[in-house]
């Protein structure tokens, strides 16, 4: 699994950051990237999902 | 300032009347399935969308939809009375880009997760002391005695004003918001806090601190200083969003537990649960609603939007809407999916959510922490207020008497000597 944020949408709610720290990191401007290449491992696939759906920009998106 | 009551929502809605700002959800309910984009003309006129999807778009329409007017009623007109020939306009909120843009990025770093962390110590101590005045007392107003006093001091540290203005700047952010449908409150607490901030001003220019106030007199934009009307508009503005909006979200998380005891028991025996509780307090509770001016006609879902026509961002309204929510008007403390709105949505996101979040798990926590055990007092009235920014504004609680905690190492003077200085 692969997770990505599409940085033309994401304003900065920090839902991501809160809900999956190890996956996502925010900057001081509030500017979500991914921590890495995106790789979820499969222990995090779940907070990577919820991430996914808590983002209220639906910047993140998820390949399988 | 007193209207009729509303019969017809759909086409005359209020959001000033007494029903609406005590039990709004079946009306929005209605509204969504028979006229999604409500209509009225009082208060200057205004459209109110009630679904998710029109009011996320609406939010992201920049090109149609300005937010040089965002106010939920029309304010008295400007200029002139204004002290020092300042424009009262409070970028990054009320502004669209390029004003927009350059001031959000200036005040953001103010509001980073780093910067919040570093105010969570001071807050706790703060709840703490505020606990401690009515602990022994078995009674309290949760809203007046606790929420009401917490972001208030926060802001205040951030903007290096002293502990003692707290009450002040209370009364004149209620008079702006609260009481925007009173003329002579508003006009009045708007020139006041002007005068007030142009002093700050005036002894910042010779004497920075390392606040905000002080950062923004010494920051240029492009080789220009910041103008004394965008520092004071900037300074105007993290008062005024960042204290009826928060001490709502923290009253009406308190009133919710107060009125539900099987929440409150799994919150105290379940404390990691309360971020996603905070989540789910703000979805189903969300303080704030935001007005835009139509730029250009547009029409949207069927209404004919003319230029200068007001529109409410219904955040509330959309955090609400089944299409977007499973079982919305249920407050479920451990819903998993929850994409609300109550920040915004679109370039205007909260600046301050790191703080406002922070705030309110630290106010919610510590209070379960303290007073585990509580309900509404017998016969209590729990008035709320409602318009720009909804919340209680009295939960008289009762509970059994507990103790101070001044002797205990983490509590008390810290704060003090912190806020104070
Ligand atoms: C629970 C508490 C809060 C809620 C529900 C809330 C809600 C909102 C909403 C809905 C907006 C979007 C406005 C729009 O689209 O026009 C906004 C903007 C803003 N809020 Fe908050 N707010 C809260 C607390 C705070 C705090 C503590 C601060 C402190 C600094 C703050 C500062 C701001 C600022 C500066 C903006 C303007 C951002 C921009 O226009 O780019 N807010 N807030
Ligand atoms: S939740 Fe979405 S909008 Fe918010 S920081 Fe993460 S990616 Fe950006």
């Amino acid at each position: 699994m692969k997770v990505s944020i599409d940085p033309a949408l994401c304003q900065g709610h920090s839902r991501c950051f809160a809900l999956a720290p190890e996956l996502f990191d925010v900057d001081d401007y509030g500017m979500a990237s991914v921590i890495g290449d995106g790789t979820v491992p499969p222990a995090l696939q779940h907070k990577a999902r919820l991430a996914m759906s808590n983002c209220p920009e639906f910047a993140i998106t998820i390949e399988e | 300032m007193t209207t009729e009551p509303v019969a017809e929502w759909a086409s005359d809605y209020d959001v000033f009347d007494p029903a609406y700002v005590t039990d709004p959800y079946p009306i929005w309910a209605e509204l969504r399935e028979t006229c999604p984009i409500a209509h009225t003309d009082r208060w200057g006129g205004s459209w109110l969308p009630t679904r998710y999807a029109d009011v996320s778009a609406i939010a992201h329409d920049i090109a149609h939809f300005s937010s040089r007017g965002i106010a939920v009623i029309p304010p008295p007109a400007a200029g002139e009375a204004d002290p020092g020939g300042i424009t009262f306009v409070l970028p990054p909120i009320g502004t669209d880009p390029p004003v927009h843009t350059w001031s959000r990025r200036l005040l953001l770093p103010w509001f980073s997760h780093r910067r919040v962390d570093g105010y969570e110590a001071t807050a706790r101590e703060l709840c703490n002391r505020l606990i401690d005045e009515f602990i022994e007392t078995g009674t309290a107003d949760a809203a007046a005695q606790y929420a009401q006093q917490i972001p208030v001091r926060i802001i205040g540290m951030t903007l290096g004003v002293p502990d003692e203005m707290s009450d002040t700047f209370t009364g004149w952010v209620r008079d702006l918001l609260e009481f925007a449908h009173d003329d002579d409150r508003r006009g009045k607490a708007r020139i006041a806090l002007i005068t007030y901030l142009l002093q700050q001003l005036e002894k910042r220019r010779t004497d920075p601190g390392d606040d905000l106030i002080s950062e923004l007199l010494h920051t240029e934009i492009d080789g220009q200083p910041v103008s004394d009307s965008h520092t004071l508009g900037i300074a105007a503005l993290t008062l005024i969003a960042g204290v009826d909006t928060t001490w709502s979200g923290i009253g009406s998380s308190l009133w919710h537990l107060a009125t539900h005891p099987a929440d409150r028991q799994r919150l105290v025996d379940e404390p990691d649960l309360l971020p996603v509780a905070i989540e789910e307090f703000l979805r189903a509770y969300s303080p704030v609603t935001m007005g835009r001016i139509v730029h250009e006609d547009i029409e949207v879902q069927g209404c004919p939007m003319k230029a200068g026509d007001r529109l409410l961002l219904n955040f509330p309204a959309a955090n609400r809407d089944p299409e977007a929510f499973d079982r919305p008007e249920e407050v479920i403390i451990d819903r998993q999916i929850n994409r609300h709105v109550a920040f915004g949505a679109g370039i205007h996101r909260c600046a301050g959510s790191n703080l406002a979040r922070m705030e309110l798990r630290i106010a919610v926590e510590t209070w379960l922490q303290r007073i585990p055990d509580f309900a509404l007092a017998e016969g209590a009235e729990v008035t709320w207020a409602g318009g720009q920014v909804r919340g209680p504004r009295s939960i008289p609680v009762m509970f059994p008497v507990g103790s101070r905690t001044a002797a205990a190492p983490d509590a008390g003077c810290s704060a003090q000597t912190a806020l104070a200085s």
